[in-house]
């Protein structure tokens, strides 16, 4: 019998990160925008995302809707539970969407005000999903089979440091992605905001790693129960090493390797969440077999997965390949 | 308080899903009218057909990034606003929506970017290829958004077992009562909106004597495209109403205005329905000409809303009105596009100034008999979220009403500065026009280069 539950959420999971990769290194651009040295610029790092952000955002929605399909339970206890940061987030989203469309329009005057809409819609829903993601962590109250706690619940001090670090983590990916589509100057200083954002991202890292465990025993207990810390310890030191290459290659001034250094160093700090998190669905509350919806429903959804799933990673490949190299220095791609 | 939930729950949704569908509207007819366009372009190589791509491409751009931000929002407000909705319906609308997805939102997000900015970089017949892509993506779209909203009217296919419903049927529930007919009325409802904004924007250049070639071009598809669609669409509305008599009378009840069951029942021009008092005052009615359209038959009888409890009524004014706004845009519809047959036939398509001003008036009407048609649909399916089987008040998420009322502020100020924004922006690429010299599409390595900034409009003439 294959177990249906466990499919599903590594299918969560695989859309997840690819999620965090792929619309990270937009929301990266995003967060990087202010720092750019002209408008050309700014332009060229628009015009590296404009094929291809509307595909990154649709595994944010795919994350949304197989949650509902599959773990229906976990659905409807987490998202009123979240209700401000994910309706901040949302918003968030439709700033920086219309943004990137009208600012295509816009006379020159009115086309900066679209790109500080741009910058400040993904400095903020990174910041939400930071909050969301740290609201999770502290667990959410439920009673019933339904949450029962305060609008303002979500909040906590790790979710500031988590937000902290998903704004540089982001910011790392759009900069290794910007020395992937540039040259010249704006790829130096793309190398320098490299730099900061994978030193900022550390530090928030390892700021995340002591909190959680000090605030929540049952994460203390994943890590350093029992001989745990044996089997789990590879996670931060390959996280580490990582991160010791990736400054190496920024220091050689590497082009292509640092995106994927990047993307590595993600996964592992996604693996080492997956890891405090396991088995729950709703931190402490739901496991992923009792968030579970019935199997009828899982399978009808899982199959559908099962044949788009392949087929989408392939065109996206292929939108990909399509406007692989660099951006032309003084704008897009025409059209 | 509760009831302040329920209520404010209600009017975001209706306002952010109201919103949102006006960008799918314009996306799904004008994707297949571009999957037209291009298609003649690669037959004939005229190059008026391309100009014509060129232009509503980007058109279709604008009103494609407002539809994906607009709809994310709506696959949150599930979970956000009723979550218990959420639960109990679960097994059913989150795999529906899950495929659509899937199967519509990836495919139409993956080769949204090839279409707009790929023409250099693939070649005429693949960028084809992509187009037809979008196209199938956003029809897909309506397809499951259809299959489940139309679930939640007329629902089959499942059983409800401690408090949750579960799937016994996939089929029956994809496929379920009111759902061909739904599908069918949205679709054309989108061509329909279409054909009159294309022909609207043709005919305004057309009284303007700009851009010609490409507005005569346009206005005679437009026209077209309408001529078969109107009669077509009031066709299927009418099935459609049918339809909804016999499995949700009191929606009709409600668009007829209708408080106790009768036989030949008239057909209500005007009244102002006053529920307070379970009657309609200043009614002005044509007899049992109501009969004749719900039953097919003059003595035919209509269940009235006496027939269930008054708190089992839907609010009986919106429906009403709503039904009555879409069936009148329908008419003249109808009637402009017969207007332009006699024009066609006296040979006077383009010198016709009356033609070209009604189909400019047109351009919102589609719209709003969307909207209108909408309200009647979800309106009249109160005071239930899935019709018969689980009530609005048992459906939403345990929240304060301030965090609904702080979020629905929100969204009315964001969605009203972006829709000012939108309108700003569509009537600067209106006004601009199609380019004056279509460019053929070559992958050339001046191409490659790119001359443009990564808009899909030439910044050339920004004021």
């Amino acid at each position: 019998m294959i177990d249906l539950p466990l499919l599903a959420a590594g299918i969560i999971a695989l859309g997840v990160i690819i999620y965090i990769v792929l619309d990270g290194f937009d929301l990266g651009i995003g967060i990087l925008l202010p720092l750019a040295g002209s408008s050309a610029e700014r332009e060229r790092m628009m015009a590296s995302i404009a094929p291809v952000w509307d595909g990154n955002e649709t595994w944010l929605i795919l994350g949304g809707v197989v949650l509902f399909a599959a773990f229906p339970k976990a659905y409807a206890i987490a998202l009123p539970a979240m209700y401000i940061p994910i309706v901040a987030m949302l918003f968030c989203f439709i700033f920086r969407g219309v943004a990137f469309e009208f600012h295509a329009n816009a006379s020159e005057r009115h086309k900066s005000i679209w790109l500080v809409a741009f910058s400040a819609g993904s400095i903020g829903a990174t910041f939400c999903q930071g909050l969301i993601l740290g609201g999770l962590i502290r667990g959410i109250t439920v009673r019933n089979a339904e949450f029962a706690g305060g609008p303002f619940d979500w909040f906590s001090w790790f979710g500031l440091l988590a937000a902290g670090g998903m704004v540089a983590g982001y910011a790392l990916l759009g900069a290794c992605w910007t020395i992937l589509k540039t040259d010249d100057k704006l790829q130096l200083r793309a190398f320098a905001w490299a730099k900061s954002a994978l030193f900022m991202t550390m530090l928030f890292m390892g700021a995340i790693s002591i909190a959680t465990p000090l605030f929540v025993d049952a994460i203390a207990e994943r890590w350093f129960g029992g001989a745990h810390l044996i089997y789990l310890a590879p996670v931060p030191v390959v996280t580490v090493i990582a991160a010791a290459f990736l400054w190496q290659l920024l220091e050689k001034q590497a082009e292509v390797w640092p995106f994927r250094l990047a993307v590595v160093l993600f996964i592992l700090a996604y693996a080492g969440l997956a890891i405090s998190m396991w088995p729950y669905i709703v931190p402490r509350h739901l496991t992923i077999w009792q968030a579970a919806a019935d199997p009828t429903s899982q399978r009808f959804i899982l199959i559908a997965c099962a044949f788009t799933v392949p087929m989408i990673i392939a065109y996206t490949i292929y939108a990909y390949r399509v406007f692989r190299g660099k951006v032309p220095e003084d704008g897009g791609y025409g059209h | 308080m509760f009831e302040d939930t329920i209520l404010l729950s209600r009017i975001q949704f209706g306002f952010t899903v109201g919103f949102h569908i006006l960008f799918p509207t314009l996306t799904i007819g004008l994707g297949a009218f571009l999957g037209f366009v291009e298609a003649m372009w690669l037959i004939t190589k005229k190059d008026v057909y391309l100009r014509l791509y060129r232009f509503w491409v980007k058109i279709f751009a604008l009103a494609f990034g407002m539809g994906v931000v607009s709809g994310l929002v709506l696959s949150y407000q599930f979970g956000t606003n009723f979550s218990r909705f959420s639960d109990v319906t679960g097994h059913v609308m989150g795999p529906l929506l899950s495929v659509e997805v899937l199967t519509a939102f990836f495919v139409e997000a993956g080769f949204i970017g090839v279409m707009l900015f790929g023409w250099n970089k693939v070649g005429p017949r693949l960028h084809f290829v992509a187009t037809l892509l979008v196209v199938l993506g956003t029809t897909n779209s309506a397809f499951w958004i259809l299959a489940a909203n139309s679930w939640m009217q007329t629902p089959a296919g499942t059983e409800l077992r401690d408090g949750l419903f579960y799937v016994k049927d996939w089929w029956a529930v994809i496929f379920n009562p009111s759902f061909p007919y739904r599908l069918f009325h949205m679709v054309f409802a989108s061509y329909l909106t279409t054909a009159f904004v294309v022909a609207g924007v043709s005919g305004w250049y057309l009284l303007k004597r700009q851009h010609e070639e490409v507005a005569r071009k346009g206005f005679a598809l437009g026209l077209m495209m309408a001529t078969i669609l109107a009669p077509v669409q009031a066709f299927v509305g009418d099935e459609a109403g049918r339809n909804v008599a016999e499995h949700q009378p009191m929606k009709v009840a409600a668009m007829e205005g209708l408080w106790k069951t009768a036989k030949g029942i008239p057909l209500i021009i005007f009244a102002i329905p006053d529920q307070e008092n379970q009657r309609n005052l200043f009614e002005i009615s044509i007899p049992k000409l109501s009969s004749l359209i719900v039953t097919h038959k003059w003595n035919g009888e209509v269940k009235g809303l006496n027939e269930v409890k008054r708190a089992d009524q839907p609010p009986v004014l919106p429906v009403f009105f709503g039904f009555r706004i879409m069936v009148g845009i329908g008419i003249f519809f109808i009637f402009v596009a017969g207007y332009h047959v006699v024009q066609r036939m006296r040979k006077r398509l383009y010198d016709s100034r009356w033609l070209m001003r009604m189909t400019v008036f047109c351009v919102p009407l589609g719209f709003i008999a969307t909207w209108a048609g909408w309200i009647v649909a979800e309106t009249g399916r109160q005071p239930w979220t899935v019709y018969g089987l689980l009530r609005t008040e048992d459906s939403i998420s345990p929240v304060t009403v301030g965090e609904v009322a702080t979020s629905l502020i929100l969204f009315v100020l964001v969605y009203g500065i972006l829709f000012v924004a939108y309108l700003m922006y569509l009537g600067r690429l209106i006004r601009r026009g199609p380019e004056s010299v279509a460019t053929a599409p070559e992958p050339t390595p001046e191409a490659m280069q790119g001359a443009r900034p990564s808009s899909v409009v030439p910044r050339g003439d920004a004021i």
